[in-house]
Parts: C-alpha cells; structure tokens; sequence
C-alpha cells in the first residue's frame, strides 16, 4: 500500500518523522485529508491537531500554527513554531497555561495587540489540552 | 626583588586562577557542542522555510506584493544587538557593540532615526550608558535557548516592522566560523529582498491563495531567522568563551613558570648567602 513519507519540524528540532497512510489537518481554509500522491500544496494551518493514520495506530500532534507543504512523490512536510506530540504534551502545565492565558484576558483591553496574544496563547493551550484528551 | 614567601602566595594564587579558568573552559567547549547540536536541529526547519518562500517568489515572479518584501522609504531603523550575559569572552562583546556604534554613527544624525533591541546584559548596559534609545530588551537567556525564549522579541520586532513603526531592521552578531573563529557580520533581515532559490522550483497549489499563504508564512520566516541567528551567536558566544579562557590558562602557566624560576633563585641566593655568612663567621673566629 502507498504510504506518505511524513515530517513534523520545529524550530527546535523534528518532532515526527515516518510514514503513514492519511494525515489529515486544520487549514485555514478548512479541514483537509491528505492521502498518498496528492498534488503539490501548501496551505497555512489553524491552531489545531494534526491527525496521522497509519496501519491501525492513529496518532495526535498538537500543532501552532504554521503550515502544511505537499510535495511530489507522497512527501509532507509540516513547518510550524511548536508542536508536541499526544503522549509529549504535560497536561498540567498546559492547564497552568491556560489559566494564566484566561486571566490575562479578564485583565487586559480587548483592542490591544496583547489581548490577541493572550487569545493565541488560550487557544494553543486549549489545543493541547484537547489533544491530550484523544 | 620579591621576599620567598610573597613569591609563593603569588604562584599558588594564580594557580588557583588557572584552575578556574580551565574549568571555564572545559565548560564552554560542553555547552559550543550542545549548540551545534541544537544548530543543526534549527537547520532543517530554516532550509525547508526558504525552500517554500524562494519557491513562492520565484514561482509568480513580479506577480506578488506583500510589505515585508517590499522596501520602503527608510525614516527608522532598528538594529537587533545580539551580546552575551557577561564577559569573560575575549572580544565577543565589544566587536557587536562597535560595530552597532559605527552602524549608528555613519547612519544617523538623531537619535530618532533608529532603535536598539538589545539582547543580552552585556549589550543593554553599554546601549543604557551611552543614552541611546531602547526599544526593546532581553536578558537571561539561557545557553542553549529554544524558540520560546525569543519568540515574543522576534514578533515584537517583526511586527514593528509591520506596523510600519520601523522600515529597516538589522541583526548584528558574531557569526560561528569554527571553535577559533567568529567574526561579526550585520545583516539586513527586512525588507526581506531577495529569497535566493534553493534547488529546483515546484510547482504548487496555494490554499486558499498565494498572497495568504504569504502573509503567514514570511513573519513565520523572519521569526525564524531572528531565532537561527541567536544560535549561531550563541555557538560564537561558547567558542570564543572557549579560546579566551584557553589563552588565560596558558598565560597562567606561563605566569607560574616564571614566578617558580624566581622562586628557585631567591631561595638559592639566600641559601649562598647563609653559606658565606657561616664561612665568612667561621674565618673571623680563627
């Protein structure tokens, strides 16, 4: 069976590497399942999980943002500033995050460019803590 | 000349010196192969992000505009001074900070015409003694940093330059050549220019457009590189810690060797003196 040859590189090194059968991830234009010989792309991703299939064993990867490249021959690459894998991601101090990030945004004005930033960061927890959950 | 016992507290001070020093060094050269390893790590992800930029621009050549590509009419300008914490590294400060204050000099006639962000203690106090305007800083940075201990001064700055509140922004840092080389380069980050093609041009789909694939994708870059230029200068930081501490080392040996063949006279001139002084009492008693 045709596999894809799948990457996930931070600027902290390559978090996941190897091949599977189906990735599918949150693009910012929508959901997209990406299968063996799909045509080149590249899409921008959402705050989300990454979904990796392979024979029977479906693995998470909590992602921040970045992008997904396709390449030809069945090569995916995903570029993004922080992912963890399920079983990497510390469930506690995601929580911790997510209640520093909930704090900040009860404190702060809502047109400030930190206000955003504390959303970002509420949601990049709120991401990990779902994807711990799978 | 120096009393014997002056002579000693000399020789056992220094050696106590170089001890420190050479565990000083043994310790740079352990943390200069902890940061090529993470170095390399870095290099993947910054090869594959030039890779789909340079694709991006050549593949619609002309066709794209996007700010960060674009230059601009320069009013402001903002240098990024990467320094270590402390000293203790031969050169390795003072080459940034010179090089900034030259940058500064022929540049500017004001201080509104540029900013500092200044990372590293060692560059935010001499910026903070001379009075020049700080836009930003950060210190404590640990020795082998990651992504997240920049990421909110590489938005800030990139995000300055969105904002249009800089035009230009420049990174000056010592660059690793090897374990006995670094020198110090400037380089201009944004406006971006140029992405130098790396290997063959693919074609791609863009979802849902090239332009928004773009907006995410060339802070993400800048970021980046802010973050790959940190590491190298860290890895300069560590090897020329390493050769300093190194020609320390040798310079206190040098120190004790010489003081040790002091030593050895003064303690063989008195030992000559007491002879004759016995002879010498000896022969009056005759």
């Amino acid at each position: 069976m045709n596999t894809i040859s799948a990457s996930i590189v931070t600027p902290n090194g390559t978090v996941y590497e190897g091949n599977v059968h189906m990735i599918s991830v949150r693009a910012t234009g929508g959901d997209m399942g990406i299968l063996p010989n799909h045509i080149p792309i590249v899409a921008p991703l959402k705050i989300s999980a990454v979904k990796l299939k392979s024979e029977g064993i479906d693995e998470y990867v909590a992602v921040s943002g970045g992008f997904v490249e396709v390449r030809r021959g069945s090569v995916v690459t995903i570029l993004t500033e922080a992912a963890e894998r399920k079983e990497d991601i510390d469930v506690e101090r995601a929580q911790l995050a997510k209640e520093k990030a909930q704090q900040r945004l009860a404190e702060l004005n809502e047109k400030t460019a930190e206000y955003q930033e504390a959303q970002k960061e509420l949601q990049r927890a709120e991401n990990r803590l779902h994807v711990a959950s799978l | 000349m120096a009393s014997l016992r002056d002579l000693k507290a000399r020789i056992n001070s220094t050696k106590n010196t170089r001890k420190i020093t050479n565990a000083m060094q043994m310790v740079s050269a352990a943390k200069l192969n902890r940061a090529q390893l993470q170095a390399q790590a870095y290099q993947s992800y910054t090869n594959k992000l030039r890779e789909v930029v340079s694709n991006i621009a050549t593949a619609n050549k002309g066709s794209i505009r996007h700010p960060m590509l674009q230059s601009r009419p320069v009013k402001k300008t903002a240098y990024i001074a990467f320094t270590a914490e402390r000293g203790l590294a031969g050169a390795y400060n003072s080459n940034v900070l010179k090089r900034v204050n030259k940058m500064v000099s022929e540049r500017h006639n004001s201080s509104d015409e540029y900013t500092i962000i200044a990372l590293g203690r060692m560059g935010l106090n001499s910026f903070r003694n001379r009075e020049m305007p700080i836009a930003s800083e950060k210190i404590g940075l640990p020795d082998q940093p990651t992504f997240d201990d920049v990421k909110d001064i590489a938005k800030l700055a990139v995000g300055m330059f969105e904002r249009q509140e800089i035009d230009e922004l420049h990174l000056v840092y010592n660059h690793f050549n090897s374990a006995i080389s670094q020198e110090v380069r400037d380089m201009k980050l944004l406006p971006l220019g140029e992405v130098e093609a790396a290997g063959e041009a693919a074609t791609y789909e863009y979802e849902p457009d090239a332009e928004e694939v773009l907006e995410t994708l060339l802070p993400l870059y800048a970021e980046g590189l802010i973050f790959g230029t940190l590491l190298d200068a860290k890895a300069a930081e560590h090897a020329a810690r390493m050769t300093a501490m190194q020609s320390s080392t040798d310079n206190a040996s040098e120190l004790i060797d010489k003081y040790t063949l002091q030593y050895n006279r003064a303690r063989q001139a008195a030992i000559t003196q007491e002879i004759s002084e016995i002879v010498g009492g000896a022969a009056a008693l005759q």
